[in-house]
């Protein structure tokens, strides 16, 4: 406060009191009493207006995340809502509400909580739809949300924690998800506990303990459905909302990153201002979110329990699937075949089991994971990275990423191989087997398929820089000479096709060093060397002023057809298509039968 | 374009272009195109394309237009809100509306859906309309700063950390350092316990063992009434429980491992002897819990005598006791050997001789 | 004509009169199709005719004697109801080979008349299941008891709600939904094609009528969530979600990324 001298006495200390009314006065006028008296006691004026001013860039596709932000809300809030209704016990009762089909059949409490909350609980069908397809769409978000990540590049430094906490969080959402399904107690959900408690029961060694643990004795037991309450309710969604406040507080510090364009530089951030711009789009689109799954509930079913029934242990249904998040693992465990179960010691090892159930999920999460780290190992890169990569302009990375959806689909698809057994009228048998062979086909297939598009469509950016867009106009000239004239980029048009860099693989060092011996490279050198020289083959580099010079001249050496590539506007009629000129022979290599073949003769268009 | 792909334009050239191009700025060096000189190595940014102004920026009437639709949307999600309060009362939660596309719909659950979703759409159009429309649009930029703190900053931390440890004297204090892990360590641990050490009995021999004795009657689930020899005919299928396990303590824990199922086949088709020294005139019982992950195997087609598994297709051939002939199932299912007592009734002769269901590290 | 001959190129053309003669022929066909010949009613089964029938239209599979053939397994003691059930549902005669079971038909060839006599004399080939009761296939019993009871012998091939599931080597257990309660008590107590025989002794008639109340139960189509999507579980919902869920949203995305007018 006042750095003056203090006064003496009572008066003296209400010398300050004036101060303060003088601040108050102050508050009054510029932030309203309730913001000042927040800023008395907190400090927030300075930390307000750095969150509201902060600029983030626009485009759909960073809306992903957001979508499973909002996700998140919408299924705390409802979840919330259902605990108060929802009953985790597995003790059984008769059932007498109001559903024809389950009168007097016994059930477990957990299970009549459930079909109570659907059938005699005002508001309770739609609200644990709501909660189911905010769920779907959660994890469906966070898929997608990672696929935009990976194939821009996002995941570089400095993002690279970032990436690990997302990896780590989209496995927590799969687990809370079937956890949650498995809560109501119903047929199909209690047959997934089933087929866990199975694979739980394969781990070597300790596997019928862990079984046993899990369970609280044996399969179903009561245990198993409060402690999926509590991990449900309680210690994931604690976890999950942790480690997604530290990824979003980790997407403020290092400001969002920024698809290349023109004014867009990896030292600056081009968008809008939180405040007011963000708060209305993003504040709206939580509600179009939330809207469009109160819509789902609303008008489409999901998890009928009251017609799958309580679970039975000696009860089964026909196309007995886990939700779609968990679907990749359900196939692969159709897919592994049977013959993998050896005995080592005396003890069975059920790898066939084991493998699809319980190595799969983890090792493609850890693989996920590591990612960042392995590409910049292999490409030696480790500068900051704020502008994204136009997925062709990285190959390699767009290929790998292809070859592991591929991956997953397989196995995906796998899991509903008797629906599309019914559905097309095909034999479940030959689906299986096809696929089994299809998991390892087609993903270097899907690699290699993908490199070679990426690299095309990269040829193509290429080829519209240096040669323009085709209009289809044809110009002929005096001599009778055809030509087709191109609309060349603008500056602006040609700055995102022209931005990246080219392709520089690691090399290793000098051969010799400084005193002329022969310099030994370790194998981790030269193996970085050979894998970074694959991540980068065929890389196409991106046109330089140079090449676009040369290509301005269109093969055959005259001044008249030389302009710069803008002198569109200038003159009308016929002299806009000067120097935009292609086609004809003087393009074609000189092994082509149409090729000019005088030498320097070649008079050109007038 | 060669299938290299790092060819630029210009390899075909002739010479004389190659010649003329030498004074421009550019060389042509092995087909590859360089700059020198006066022409820059790459292309520079453009800076930020110049703004376009939005209707609703250069017309009064258009803002206006705009805000009114901004108020209708906000309007519409109120009624709405009102809406659902009101069919939240009104409307019984048993009440069924036909609904064209989608049949016998539950009416609280459509009317309640619908309003709130329009409710929420209402809020969330109008704002992103009102941000579109009337909210600034011009692009702003911002300074990027390395995440690299400075090296004072980077050396103050590093200071500080190093002081306090020193005066911490942890350093000179080995027995504190050593001691102080341990206890660190260790304290976690009655956390642990408490968490496992609590957790649910030993496995003992429950995963060999299930509820079937010799001599009990063969029940039909969930009926719980014994089965007649005469009562199964030729290709009959019959799911079975054993006797009293209704009334056993932890009824539902026995039967995910007692579930049998009941088989009538033409003894001529059996192939293995066993099986058929098991069987009663071809009707054969097999554990119905699969050897795979455990799901009951319930899907018996009776032409081609298979089992098949619903979970993951593993399918056993109950002609050759029940071997697995597709599917990543590996173990058979386990036979129940059943036989017929005084009033012909059916019943097992014999407990399972092998443990059911997946496999686990002590089946042996 | 001109406007009509200058269009002769146009690359609709050729859809427009594929679409014409695939209307023009399906239209002679149906006016000039050749209709089975229909016998003379009579109010008693007549085991007669039903011979005639059978040597006519079943005995080139099944045998002159009902025996059984290459093709066709013998019908001694398949009973009057196994009949009903069959050429009731249009399932016989089988229309073509090959396929892995026979399909529903998509209509019944024989009036009900036919196929009483029919059953009445493969009902003579050796002593089967007989026509049901009327009062066991009303559907007026224990709606709950027979979901019970379906749960624990029917769902494991037909599905939790009767949609239907797939069988190995390209069979499948059809959809119960609009079936009869006749029919789904003839196909329990006959076993046709790959599904087990369900007999009185193993589920009492009062109990297939319990099941037959909890199937017409679910065929009233009480869909209290909104659209069912098939009743075939979260592999439906996991697509809705992909294609109807993540595309609206995303819809929404895009709108709110673009610019205005």
């Amino acid at each position: 406060m006042s750095p003056e001298s203090t006064p003496k006495g009572a008066a003296g200390l209400r010398a300050r009191d004036t101060k303060a009314a003088a601040l108050a006065e102050d508050h009054k006028a510029k932030g309203g009493a309730l913001a000042g008296w927040l800023d008395d006691r907190t400090s927030a004026a300075k930390p307000t207006s750095y969150v509201l001013k902060k600029i983030f860039p626009d485009h759909w596709s960073f809306m992903l995340g957001e979508i499973a932000m909002f996700s998140l809300v919408i299924l705390l809030v409802s979840g919330t809502i259902l605990t108060f209704w929802f009953v985790p016990s597995a003790g059984t009762v008769i059932y007498n509400g109001s559903y024809v089909p389950l009168k007097g059949i016994p059930m477990s409490e957990a299970y009549k909580s459930t079909i109570d909350i659907s059938f005699d609980v005002r508001g309770g069908l739609i609200l644990r739809q709501i909660h189911h397809w905010a769920a779907l769409l959660f994890t469906v978000s966070i898929t997608v949300h990672m696929f935009r990540v990976f194939f821009t590049g996002a995941f570089r430094k400095p993002r690279e924690i970032n990436w690990v906490i997302g990896t780590v969080l989209s496995l927590l959402a799969i687990n809370e998800g079937f956890t949650g399904y498995s809560l109501p107690d119903d047929l199909l959900s209690g047959t997934g506990l089933r087929a866990a408690e199975g694979f739980i029961q394969s781990v070597p060694v300790i596997g019928s303990y862990m079984a046993y643990f899990l369970f609280g004795g044996a399969f179903p037991g009561e245990a198993i459905i409060p402690r999926l309450f509590t991990i449900h309710v309680l210690l994931l969604p604690a976890v999950i909302i942790g480690l997604f406040t530290a990824h979003i507080v980790l997407v403020a510090v290092h400001k969002h990153t920024q698809y290349p364009g023109p004014g867009r530089t990896n030292d600056n951030v081009v968008g809008y201002p939180f405040m007011p711009v963000y708060m209305a789009k993003a504040g709206g689109f939580l509600f179009v979110v939330f809207g469009i799954t109160a819509l789902m509930g609303a008008l489409v079913t999901i998890n009928p329990i009251w017609l799958y029934g309580p679970y039975n242990p000696s009860q089964i249904t026909a196309g007995s699937q886990p939700d779609w998040y968990m679907g990749f693992a359900d196939g692969a465990l159709r897919l592994f075949p049977g013959f993998f179960e050896f005995n080592i010691f005396g003890h069975p090892l059920s790898l066939n089991v084991f493998i699809p159930s319980l190595v799969v999920m983890p090792l493609l999460y850890t693989i996920a994971g590591v990612y960042p780290f392995l590409e910049s190992w292999v490409t030696g890169d480790r500068r900051e990275h704020h502008l994204l990569d136009r997925p062709r302009n990285a190959p390699t990375r767009t290929g790998l990423g292809a070859m592991a959806i591929s991956f997953y689909l397989v196995l995906f698809i796998a899991a509903g191989n008797d629906l599309i057994a019914i559905k097309l009228g095909l034999s479940i048998n030959e689906i299986t087997q096809t696929l089994r062979v299809a998991v390892l086909v087609v993903p270097p297939l899907a690699y290699w398929v993908t490199k070679r598009i990426c690299m095309s469509l990269q040829r193509r950016d290429r080829d519209r820089v240096l040669h323009g867009t085709e209009t289809g106009r044809i110009v002929r000239t005096a001599e009778g000479r055809f030509f087709e004239v191109h609309e060349p980029m603008t500056e602006l048009e040609r700055w995102t096709l022209v931005q990246q860099e080219s392709p520089a693989p690691r090399e290793l060092s000098a051969t010799v060093d400084a005193n002329g011996l022969e310099k030994k490279h370790t194998l981790r050198e030269r193996l970085q060397a050979k894998i970074s020289s694959f991540y980068f083959t065929a890389g196409v580099p991106p046109v330089t002023p140079a090449e676009l010079a040369a290509a301005a001249h269109d093969g055959s050496a005259r001044e008249a057809i030389e302009t710069e590539p803008n002198s569109g506007g200038q003159d009308e009629g016929e002299k806009d298509w000067v120097g935009q000129l292609h086609g004809g022979a003087d393009e074609r290599p000189e092994t082509d039968a149409y090729a000019s073949h005088e030498d320097g003769a070649d008079p050109g268009p007038a | 374009m060669s299938e290299q792909g790092t060819e630029p334009a210009g390899e075909h050239l002739s010479q004389p272009v190659a010649a003329a191009r030498q004074g421009q700025g550019q060389v042509e060096r092995q087909g590859r195109v360089e700059s020198q000189g006066a022409i820059p190595e790459r292309f520079t940014n453009p800076g930020l394309p110049p703004h376009v102004p939005r209707s609703a920026d250069l017309e009064e009437n258009a803002a206006r237009r705009a805000e009114r639709q901004v108020a209708t949307l906000f309007g519409i999600s109120m009624v709405a809100t009102v809406v659902f309060l009101v069919a939240y009362f009104a409307i019984d939660p048993a009440t069924y509306q036909f609904i064209p596309g989608i049949g016998q719909a539950n009416l609280s659950n459509v009317v309640l859906g619908i309003s709130l979703a329009v409710s929420l759409l209402g809020i969330g159009f109008g704002a992103v309309h009102w941000a579109k429309t009337l909210m600034p649009d011009t692009e702003v930029s911002e300074d990027r700063h390395p995440m690299r703190s400075s090296q004072a900053a980077r050396r103050d931390a590093v200071e500080t950390i190093t002081t306090s440890g020193a005066a911490a004297q942890l350093g000179r204090r080995p027995l504190i350092k050593y001691t102080l892990g341990g206890a660190l360590g260790l304290v976690a641990l009655p956390l642990v316990v408490q968490l496992t050490g609590g957790l649910g009995p030993l496995p003992g021999t429950e995963l060999a063992t299930t509820f079937w004795r010799k001599g009990m009657r063969l029940m039909r689930d969930p009926e719980m009434t014994p089965i007649k020899l005469s009562d199964v005919t030729l290709g009959s299928v019959f799911h079975v429980m054993p006797e009293g396990i209704d009334l056993s303590p932890h009824a539902l824990e026995e039967k995910a491992k007692a579930a049998v199922i009941l088989i009538s086949l033409p003894p001529a088709a059996i192939q293995v002897t066993k099986e058929l020294d098991w069987s009663v005139d071809g009707i054969v019982a097999y554990s119905m819990i699969c050897t795979h992950v455990g799901c009951p195997v319930g899907l018996y087609e009776h032409r081609t005598h298979q089992l098949l598994c619903p979970c993951h297709q593993s399918t056993f051939d109950v002609t050759q006791d029940a071997a697995v002939v597709f599917g990543p199932a590996h173990r058979p299912l386990p036979q129940l050997q059943i036989t017929v007592d005084a009033d012909g009734y059916l019943i097992a002769a014999a407990p399972f001789q092998q443990p059911v269901g997946p496999t686990y590290w002590e089946r042996g | 004509m001109k406007a009509l001959g200058s269009h002769r190129r146009h690359p609709a053309a050729i859809v427009v009169l594929l679409l014409l003669g695939l209307v023009a022929t399906g239209g002679l066909y149906s006016v000039l199709d050749p209709r089975a010949a229909q016998a003379a009613v009579s109010s008693a089964t007549d085991v007669t005719s039903g011979r005639q029938l059978f040597l006519a239209n079943c005995a080139s599979c099944h045998g002159v004697n009902g025996q059984g053939g290459k093709v066709g397994p013998s019908l001694a003691g398949v009973g009057a109801a196994a009949v009903d059930f069959q050429v009731g549902t249009g399932r016989m005669p089988l229309a073509g080979s090959g396929a892995p079971q026979a399909p529903q038909g998509k209509e019944v060839l024989f009036s009900d008349q036919e196929i009483a006599n029919l059953g009445a004399y493969v009902a003579t080939l050796g002593a089967g299941p007989s026509i049901p009761d009327s009062a066991d296939t009303q559907g007026d019993g224990n709606v709950a008891k027979g979901n019970q009871l379906f749960k624990t012998n029917c769902a494991m091939c037909h599905n939790f709600a009767g949609s239907g599931g797939a069988l190995s080597q390209g069979k499948y257990a059809p959809s119960l939904s609009n079936v009869t309660g006749k029919h789904i008590y003839e196909a329990m107590v006959s076993g046709p094609q790959s599904m087990p025989v369900f007999n009185d002794q193993n589920l009492s008639p009062a109990d297939k009528n319990d099941i037959i109340s909890y199937l017409h139960y679910l065929d009233q189509s009480k869909n209290p969530g909104g659209l069912n999507l098939g009743n075939l579980g979260p592999v439906s919902e996991g697509m809705f979600i992909w294609i109807f869920g993540l595309g609206l949203v995303i819809g929404a995305a895009v709108w709110l990324g673009s610019k205005a007018a």
